[in-house]
């Protein structure tokens, strides 16, 4: 086999190569980490609907689950600390995710995601309380008042 | 593989046990369970010798369009309304009378929608974005669905709906932080305040009401407020021919 300019041509082609594969070896020396989101989480609650691992991959299913079952099948309480809460973005999530700057947006725009919930929802102002049914009692109250009649239940 | 009779129904057996099993546990972690509560019909009644005595007042489209963020609108052809007032003649249409008593000429009727107990808007949905709950009979809407089509405005006799020709949130005045605000493309109505019925609220337009011209509750309890109201007073509801069978009853 006869090769013309070999000695250019295979040059050429390992600088090509090199240079497309820049960003393999560029990240195999270890400077590539971007670092996870710092989120801010809620400091007086610890309790969510479902466990945080399973919240940051399905929560959005969550949500859509809710959004359906709330609209369209007039079902408004889901099962939380013994109880049942409200389902409500606005009111349940964010009444302890208060700060959607520091939580949602945070991983949203790490993640170059754009949910459209904010298109319509409206970012709470003020914190409203969610609504929180007591099984037992079959009473429904808010939720700071369920939680103040537990305190004094002890 | 040869597969004897015995092998066969063991291992169909094993299979449907496995799935019966997969069933129950999915039932088990779907925690949200369907609460059972008594059949409702909500209905209206516009009492318009008190409304009209309130000479221009506007509180309760005032309320209702301050709790649901409903944009103010300057162009009529864009304007978006779930409670809105309205010549008699206009409202009634089919009354075609000519010697109408004076008052109905200056005194406005109140209009929204009538949540038909025959709705022709949800039969023309192709999303099934609306639809008439059975439960209450209110005519629901949801907005995640709806793709603006614009049928149901077409369909609906009443000029209840309106469509979001652009982003409505420029022109909200005070966007309220408990009620989604819509997006362009998306048609919206009254929805006789569901969300606050769920909480144990009454409709914001009622509650808005000082002079108590707004009667709602349910007709399918005869002991109702609303039920006496219809009983001791003759009633008119609009273009009843249509056989919509409106739910917003007028004592005139």
């Amino acid at each position: 086999m006869i090769m013309y300019n070999s000695g250019k041509i295979i040059f050429g082609i390992i600088i090509f190569i090199a240079l497309f594969s820049a960003p393999f070896w560029v990240n195999s020396l270890g400077k590539s980490e971007a670092g996870a989101p710092e989120l801010e989480y809620p400091k007086d609650h610890s309790e969510c609907v479902r466990d945080s691992e399973w919240m940051k991959a399905y929560h959005m299913d969550l949500l859509n689950d809710w959004r359906d079952k709330v609209v369209r099948e007039d079902i408004r309480f889901t099962e939380f600390q013994g109880g049942e809460i409200e389902m409500s973005l606005t009111r349940s999530c964010m009444n302890c995710h208060d700060n959607k700057e520091k939580f949602c947006d945070r991983c949203h725009n790490y993640l170059d995601v754009t949910p459209y919930c904010w298109d319509c929802h409206v970012e709470p102002m003020g914190a409203k309380e969610p609504l929180f049914r007591d099984t037992k009692k079959e009473k429904v109250t808010l939720m700071k008042k369920s939680v103040e009649a537990a305190n004094e239940d002890q | 593989m040869k597969i004897n009779r015995r092998k066969f129904l063991a291992i169909t057996g094993a299979a449907a046990a496995t799935g019966l099993a997969g069933k129950g546990a999915a039932d088990a972690v779907d925690s949200v369970k369907k609460k059972s509560r008594p059949q409702k019909r909500w209905g209206m009644v516009v009492d318009m010798r008190k409304c009209e005595k309130e000479n221009g007042c506007t509180k309760c489209i005032d309320a209702c369009h301050e709790y649901h963020n409903v944009p103010d609108i300057d162009n009529q052809k864009h304007e978006i309304k779930w409670i809105w007032k309205e010549n008699f003649h206009n409202a009634f249409i089919e009354q075609e009378n000519n010697m109408l008593p004076e008052k109905f000429h200056h005194h406005p009727v109140l209009l929204l929608c009538n949540h038909c107990d025959n709705p022709p808007c949800t039969n023309v949905c192709p999303t099934q974005a609306t639809w008439r709950r059975d439960s209450d009979g209110i005519v629901m809407m949801d907005w995640h669905r709806c793709i603006g089509c614009r049928y149901c405005v077409a369909a609906c006799p009443y000029g209840s709906r309106s469509f979001n020709f652009f982003d409505p949130k420029p022109h909200i005045e005070d966007i309220q932080d408990d009620f989604p605000t819509r997006s362009k493309g998306v048609v919206e109505k009254c929805s006789f305040c569901e969300e606050r019925l769920s909480r144990g609220g009454w409709p914001a337009c009622v509650e808005a009401c000082s002079a108590g011209a707004l009667v709602f509750g349910d007709l399918d309890d005869p002991d109702s407020e609303i039920r006496q109201v219809l009983k001791e007073n003759f009633t008119i509801r609009r273009k009843p021919e249509l056989g919509t069978q409106p739910e917003v009853y007028y004592i005139v």
